[in-house]
């Protein structure tokens, strides 16, 4: 065993690394929720955006355009969604289960011609000075700027959930979609804007994956990420910090895990293997006991007529 | 996962369901465990298929189901094919081993030709192709390479055929370099991009500056490759678009003549039950071209490696070898037998780590 290998500055930049796609996918979705509707498309949604940021950026050599490619391709795919449940008034479930699949289906199709190709690099954030400060520097100044815009989305979130009338206005519609509607708020307008919101911030996590984090398309790249993130969101209590504590502590783990197989330490693989899992869930489970609970019409789809 | 088969299969179901009219024709199925767009192991097995195409023409019908998990989902998958009228189906991946007997008993008048297992059957055959004889170029390769002293390697399941590339890789790495030693960590999947490039990126944080992968994807060499100073070696397939650096040689599996001969032998009636293990001389495996990045008398060793290797004057476990608990294993000059080679389950001496039971 030898555990000064493990350089504990790296250690905590690349778990930041491996957070962020889970982050993204679960700050768009704890939107959804609380508008009140469960879409577990999340998964299909990330692929689409990874593929598609993936096919933008080399075709443009420009990460950037790739990104914003890749929101906006996760929004248009959540229109199918909308299309479903908002307007024919299809079951959540359902329709979310179909997205994922349609996604993934889609995305190999979409892929094929970019398998085996290398994006266009995103440069580091590199700010003099602060980027070269020890321990801090590659912890807090050295990464790529969608992760901050992750770490951003978060603050935003939380702040409009909680400061904003635009926010109040989410949470009625998510609580009880009858009064709200009869206070003369646009119900499934409310829900459309926060379902394509989903859609574009797990678009974004999708081509964090296929831009940087790994950074190639091959099919089905997000391996289950995406379900990670919907799990996270109700683990979390619909609270977009708690969102990011999970978030970091999942990829914290999984970072970790590897770092200790590496290091030879004497515990047994599959344990270190199911950790990141389980710890998370500990650790969430411990931080809802309190009397938070999931938006009151979750689930429930809305028609102006019943 | 499961969901994504369940989707493949259905659209297959559909498929077969308006081609299962042309009863003559020879049916093949084949059944992978990843995407055939992986660029890696099921990608090789895809261009067998084509080859099979290519050379039967109309004579076959060749069908395939990508993404199928290892367990249940495999043997419905299998049945759905012989309920269809395969005649012949390759099962590629070690953990169909125990699907494809069960199958197998059911369907007596099907054929089932299992990659890398050790089960057969009167209707089961087995085939492998000796990898771990491309291990030991490419642990020449590394040994020499390597300034840190550290080869990472990325497991993915502790079956035999993993653990003799790690051991074949480790003594001939040894050979070139007393000093090597091997970080190994168990990815636990076949294929997984994000995973396998955290485990690139670990292993080139802890200081290794070569890393050989037993996983699928080539999301290794693309963390290889941003690090920099890192070599890496293709798997499965030739991944030659990460060279000539940071792959700068690989592993290729060649199933094709394989698979064309095994067709045919349905064809004529004269498929019977075998245990076919090629390795390079027969040409199931092959070793991509040695980058320029190696230097002159590395790429010399370890061709000249590879030749003694494919006419059989040399055996890549060639004794004096002793286990990791330092008893011994071969004696100066002796060779291992296919049977323990089959069936390993344990490191030889040098190698730090446990092997997850």
């Amino acid at each position: 065993m030898d555990l000064s290998a493990i350089n504990p500055v790296l250690l905590i930049a690349s778990l930041m690394v491996a957070a962020t796609p889970i982050l993204l996918a679960a700050i768009g979705e704890l939107v959804v929720e609380k508008s009140g509707v469960l879409n577990l498309g999340v998964e299909g949604m990330m692929i689409i955006g990874a593929v598609s940021g993936f096919a933008i950026a080399v075709e443009t050599s420009s990460p950037w355009l790739g990104f914003i490619a890749s929101a906006a391709a996760g929004a248009v795919f959540s229109l199918l969604f909308v299309l479903l449940t908002q307007v024919a008034q299809a079951n959540q479930v359902a329709s979310g289960l179909a997205l994922t699949l349609s996604g993934l289906g889609l995305s190999a199709l979409l892929g094929q011609n970019y398998v085996g190709i290398r994006p266009p690099q995103m440069g580091k954030l590199d700010i003099p000075l602060l980027s070269d400060l020890p321990v801090v520097g590659p912890i807090l100044f050295g990464h790529d700027p969608i992760l901050y815009i992750g770490i951003a989305l978060t603050a935003g979130v939380w702040a409009m959930l909680k400061f904003t009338r635009a926010g109040l206005v989410l949470r009625a519609v998510g609580e009880n979609h009858d009064a709200a509607h009869a206070l003369g708020y646009k119900v499934i307008r409310i829900r459309i804007l926060a379902i394509m919101f989903g859609g574009a911030c797990a678009g974004l996590g999708g081509a964090y994956i296929s831009l940087i984090r790994v950074p190639q398309w091959t099919e089905g790249m997000t391996a289950g990420v995406g379900w990670i993130a919907l799990a996270l969101v109700v683990f979390a209590s619909w609270k977009p910090w708690r969102a990011l504590l999970g978030a970091y502590l999942f990829g914290g783990v999984t970072v970790v895990q590897l770092n200790l197989q590496a290091a030879g330490v004497a515990i047994p693989v599959e344990y270190l293997a199911m950790s990141p899992y389980v710890i998370t869930i500990v650790v969430l489970v411990i931080l809802s006991a309190d009397k938070s609970s999931a938006p009151a019409a979750l689930g429930r789809n809305f028609h102006a007529s019943r | 996962m499961k969901l994504t088969t369940l989707l493949t299969s259905a659209a297959m179901a559909l498929g077969l369901a308006t081609a299962a009219v042309a009863a003559d024709k020879t049916k093949v199925g084949f059944v992978y465990v990843g995407p055939v767009g992986d660029g890696g192991w099921t990608y090789e097995h895809d261009q067998g298929r084509k080859a099979v195409v290519a050379e039967f023409g109309d004579a076959v019908e060749t069908v395939y189901v990508e993404n199928v998990a290892e367990g249940p989902d495999a043997e419905r998958v299998m049945t759905q094919m012989a309920l269809e009228g395969a005649d012949l189906i390759f099962t590629t991946s070690f953990g169909y081993m125990d699907p494809t007997i069960n199958v197998a008993k059911k369907f007596p008048n099907v054929k089932f030709e299992h990659a890398t297992g050790y089960k057969r059957a009167d209707n089961v055959s087995t085939y492998s192709a000796r990898f771990y004889e491309g291990r030991a170029v490419q642990g020449t390769i590394a040994g020499n390479m390597t300034e840190s002293n550290i080869v990472g390697y990325i497991g993915s399941y502790p079956i035999p055929e993993v653990i003799r590339g790690i051991n074949s890789a480790y003594i001939h790495a040894k050979k070139v370099n007393p000093d090597v030693q091997f970080k190994i960590v168990w990815a636990f999947t076949w294929f997984d991009p994000a995973k396998e490039a955290d485990a690139a990126k670990v292993l080139i944080e802890q200081g290794a500056d070569v890393i050989l992968q037993h996983t699928d994807s080539t999301a290794p060499q693309a963390a290889a490759q941003a690090a920099g100073n890192v070599i890496t070696f293709g798997q499965a397939s030739d991944m030659s678009e990460y060279g000539p650096s940071p792959r700068v040689s690989s592993i290729i599996d060649n199933w094709a003549p394989y698979y064309v001969a095994r067709t045919q032998a349905v064809m004529d009636g004269t498929w019977a039950s075998t245990d076919t293990w090629d390795g390079i001389g027969a040409g199931m495996v092959g070793i991509g071209e040695i980058s320029d990045a190696v230097p002159a008398d590395v790429k010399e060793a370890a061709l000249a490696l590879k030749a003694s290797l494919a006419d059989g004057s040399y055996h890549a476990f060639t004794g004096p070898l002793n286990k990791q608990d330092g008893s011994v294993w071969l004696a100066d000059g002796e060779t291992s037998d296919d049977g323990t080679l089959a069936g390993m389950n344990f490191f030889v001496e040098g190698i730090e780590g446990d092997i997850p039971q």
